[in-house]
């Protein structure tokens, strides 16, 4: 069993990990089962604001306990929507469907063919315009959600403890 | 007509092959304890769905009390079925499976569950329990008989396979009068007739033009094939004598596993070995459920892709002359207990296309993506399947149930599908903290240069009489594709295939033994092809082949990602690039040669048409879709293809300059594209390959595009109203037409979601 250290971790999350770090002792199984209290705590001490991290979505998206309810914040601290709803709904978006604007990106001959109406819609965050996700669809496609994380079930029943904004609740009740 | 004798070759002597073998009939029944297979599956099934555990076993009695017997007996049999893989490919002369080692071992329970699969193409471990399934459940038992001596080939889509160049051969297992397991084994054939040459075609609509169908039909008794099988194999392909050897290389394998068995049993008992194989298969479920519980989030997970058919100006048949795009929605859940569901409810219907997809193909397909990210290690095998409850909606494409349609490259459904699992996974092993698992995806193993020709007779003459002039085209030069990025490190580059965990390109030499008039002049990293992205993409590559010697040589190309992207990257990662096609007939290359001048070897910079520079010829063919049908090519002829790159991940502005300066010296990205996705700039000295970065220019470009950004962005609310109305005005090429009107058409709540999405009343349809 690997046990990562924290600082092992944050040298994942960087990518600095050297190859053969990764090869031998981060990527076989039996993987450290701490492993997911010990990327929050990391990502949790990166960010600047206090609300508990309950998932982390992808490199600048995550969902996080507030008073209010549960959302889903960019690393900037820009709280996009409750976790209920389809965070792409609140980022700034750039869709590209023309040869020009593909080849910023790719050589001629080497994308879509404009002819066949064939979208790449980029997600940008509204505040500080890291790109979050991209989606390449054909136009007129619904914007889907990729993930709604049932996050009571993860904590409650596969970690055997309330999650982090919900760990009052039970003495609050008493 | 081939040189070949097609009746007389020595090759072909039963004579030579076959050794005379009588075995005693078992009378049924001849399942266990005096039942009949179909009452073993019946409460197989029974058991399952009641206590939700295979045969109903809640405890592994034999691997707690007696864990060495248990663990030596799977460490056996998994040895036998890789020990005969690796023995029996030597006795085919493909090299799809003696040099690329596209075959695969496995053997089932008496009802048809897999309990053990050899390394090599494991995508079939459970296509052929569902063949298995199919002759118990069609009473071949006291129908057409299941006797010790057997044996039986199945390639029916419809009934357990993936595609109808994967063939499998099945030999019972008894022991005294019981049926104690089955063994199968699966070659791809590189040819089994059909409207054209080519193992995954192209120009086939229905399955009158696939090619050979065995039906899971018997095929041999007492060891031996039947004589009109052997008769119908060897007159019914193009490569008779490959097929013939394809089959021994199979039978040779099954024997072997059959042996093992025998012994295995021999030494422990029957008893023993029954409850091990039983236990075995069940704690491959246990360890599927186990696993996701530790690498998974709860929840739900949504992806989509897609697959263009640019049939409207390039089928052969009226009826499938016409532009179509295949909509393959996935949806995974994972649920309170550790338990898995895929739902492709929305996916297109099937159409007239060689792309049609059978349940079994896309169960298989499943599992050999599972046991590639989730399933390393453990038990593999259909405890894993029992694990996950799939929909893949009936009448689909990924579920057509009509016989009729054509099966014959599923693959261009299955690669697109399944870059959408490895999505929806990847998000669950990044919300539990496992980077390193993540895998935004892959290349789509294609671009499968494909077809055949005749040696002229002069050539011909340095060839062994049995093997005939014809030669077929079918490098697995596809096996090497890039794989997408982790959120960790990059992409592999250049060496990955998702059918197959062992990709292998193959050796030139070798392939050029069998391809004799086709001549590989290059092959090369091809610049711009990974996904961009914090963590790019692994590369692909790019390769071009000359004809020579040769007559009747057509060729085709199946290529994807095509004239669209079929999937995205992760986390702001771009896709890969799409695919193109160039080629030339009628060139100036043998002149050339002689001369000692340059030709070309690649086309590095397809926008300067860089391939044209070196290169003189009567037509010179350059299209932004990258599948072509069969095209009849010369001598000299010159036929450029590339490789796939995988999606990226995260923004590639996020990505360091150090990184990016070792792309452009690697030949992964060109300087000019590097400075406008990832605002990196410097000079490139392309002779000593080195790139010198200029910081203060890199700062500046960098904050540039931010504010592109910022400018070139709209908010969601204005993007919602432009795409809306170009939903109502139906403003799409007809490809995209066909899909919203064939997935509005086959699943009511698709079209529900839609109409719902945009806000659009009940009457809508595309």
């Amino acid at each position: 069993m690997t046990d990562l250290s924290n600082d092992r971790v944050r040298s994942l999350i960087d990518g600095e990990m050297a190859w053969d770090e990764l090869r031998n002792e981060v990527l076989p199984d039996p993987k450290d089962p701490n492993r997911f209290e010990k990327t929050r705590e990391v990502l949790q001490d990166r960010v600047d604001w206090d609300d508990p991290i309950l998932v982390p979505l992808n490199d600048h998206l995550y969902v996080v306990g507030t008073d209010e309810g549960r959302v889903v914040r960019t690393e900037c601290g820009e709280d996009l929507c409750d976790v209920d709803e389809n965070w792409k709904r609140s980022c700034r978006i750039r869709v590209r469907d023309e040869d020009e604007e593909f080849e910023e990106l790719y050589p001629k001959y080497m994308h879509v063919d404009p002819d066949w109406a064939f979208e790449l819609r980029e997600w940008y965050c509204p505040e500080c315009y890291k790109l979050v996700d991209v989606d390449a669809v054909p136009v007129g496609y619904p914007v889907i959600k990729p993930f709604d994380p049932d996050i009571d079930t993860f904590y409650e029943e596969w970690q055997g403890r309330p999650a982090p904004d919900r760990e009052g609740d039970d003495a609050a009740a008493d | 007509m081939s040189k070949q004798d097609r009746q007389g070759s020595d090759l072909h002597d039963p004579g030579t092959t076959v050794r005379e073998r009588k075995f005693d009939d078992a009378e049924p029944p001849i399942g266990w304890d005096g039942q009949t297979l179909q009452e073993m599956l019946d409460e197989s099934e029974r058991l399952a769905e009641e206590t939700g555990h295979y045969q109903g076993l809640d405890e592994l009695e034999m691997k707690e009390e007696d864990r060495f017997t248990y663990e030596r007996l799977y460490s056996r049999l998994r040895g036998a079925l890789v020990s005969a893989r690796e023995t029996a490919l030597h006795v085919s002369a493909s090299p799809i499976v003696r040099e690329i080692g596209e075959l695969c071992f496995q053997v089932y329970t008496p009802e048809g569950d897999s309990i053990a699969v050899s390394t090599g193409i494991i995508v079939h471990v459970h296509t052929g329990s569902l063949a298995i399934k199919y002759m118990i459940e069609q009473d071949y038992e006291h129908d057409r008989g299941i006797q010790p001596g057997d044996v039986f080939c199945n390639n029916d889509n419809d009934l357990g396979n993936v595609h109808t160049t994967d063939v499998h051969t099945f030999v019972p297992i008894f022991y005294d009068d019981e049926l104690v397991a089955w063994a199968d084994g699966v070659t791809h054939e590189i040819d089994i007739g059909g409207m054209t040459r080519g193992h995954d075609q192209l120009a086939s609509t229905n399955r009158h033009e696939d090619g050979l169908y065995a039906t899971c039909e018997k095929i041999g008794e007492d060891d031996k094939l039947y004589q009109d099988w052997r008769d119908r194999g060897q007159r019914g392909t193009r490569t008779p004598m490959y097929w013939d050897l394809d089959e021994k290389c199979r039978l040779a394998g099954c024997h072997m596993i059959r042996e093992a068995i025998h012994d295995m049993i021999d030494e422990v008992g029957v008893d023993t070995f029954k409850q091990f194989i039983y236990e075995a298969v069940e704690e491959g479920r246990q360890t599927m459920e186990s696993r996701v519980q530790e690498r998974l989030f709860p929840g739900t997970y949504r992806e989509a892709s897609f697959l263009p058919i640019t049939w409207g100006d390039k089928a052969w048949q009226p009826g499938s002359r016409q532009d179509m795009m295949n909509h393959l929605p996935v949806e995974v859940t994972v649920d309170e207990d550790g338990g898995m569901e895929l739902d492709m409810e929305g996916a297109s219907p099937p159409g007239p296309h060689a792309f049609n997809c059978a349940e079994g193909s896309m169960e298989g397909a499943l599992w050999v993506s599972l046991t590639q990210c989730l399933l390393h290690d453990g038990k593999v095998n259909d405890g894993a399947h029992m694990a996950v409850d799939t929909h893949y909606p009936e009448g689909s494409v990924t579920n057509p149930q009509d016989p009729e349609l054509s099966y014959h490259t599923p693959w261009a459904t299955i690669f697109p599908t399944y870059q959408g699992v490895w999505k929806c996974i990847s998000r669950g092993f990044f919300s539990r903290g496992f980077r390193e698992e993540v895998v935004t995806g892959y290349g789509e193993p294609s671009d499968a240069i494909q077809g055949g020709g005749k040696l002229m007779d002069s050539f011909a003459d340095a060839i062994p009489d049995a093997l005939g002039d014809y030669f077929p085209v079918g490098p697995f030069e596809l096996s090497c594709q890039g794989l997408g990025a982790s959120a960790c490190r990059d992409g592999l580059d250049y060496a990955y295939a998702m059918f197959n965990p062992e990709a292998d390109l193959g050796d030139v030499e070798e392939w050029e033994q069998t391809q004799w008039g086709l001549i590989q002049l290059g092959r090369k990293v091809k610049p711009n092809t990974a996904g961009h992205g914090k963590y790019r993409g692994g590369t692909g590559w790019e390769g071009m082949y000359t004809v020579m010697g040769s007559e009747d040589v057509s060729l085709y190309c199946l290529s994807l990602p095509d004239v669209t992207w079929c999937s995205s990257g992760m986390s702001g990662g771009y896709p890969h690039s799409t695919s193109y096609s160039v080629r030339a007939h009628d060139t100036d290359l043998a002149s050339r040669t002689v001369k000692g001048e340059p030709y070309s070897i690649g086309d590095d910079r397809p926008g300067d048409h860089q391939f044209e520079q070196n290169i003189e010829a009567e037509e010179i063919i350059r299209d932004q879709s990258g599948m072509f049908w069969p095209e009849e090519f010369d001598n000299y002829d010159m036929l450029h293809y590339k490789m796939s790159g995988g999606p990226g991940w995260g923004d590639p502005l996020e990505r360091p300059p150090e990184k990016c300066k070792e792309d452009i010296e690697d030949e992964v990205f060109t300087p000019d594209i590097v400075e406008q996705v990832y605002g990196v700039v410097g000079e490139y000295d392309a002779d000593d390959r080195e790139f010198t970065i200029d910081e203060d220019a890199t700062r500046e470009r960098r904050a540039e595009i931010r504010e592109e950004r910022a400018e070139e962005t709209q908010s969601f609310e204005e993007f919602f109203e432009e795409e809306k109305d170009r939903v109502k005005k139906g403003d799409w090429n007809d490809g995209v037409q066909w899909m919203y009107e064939g997935v509005f058409e086959l699943s009511e709540e698709w079209a529900d979601e839609f109409r719902g999405f945009w806000d659009l009343g009940d009457n809508y349809s595309p």
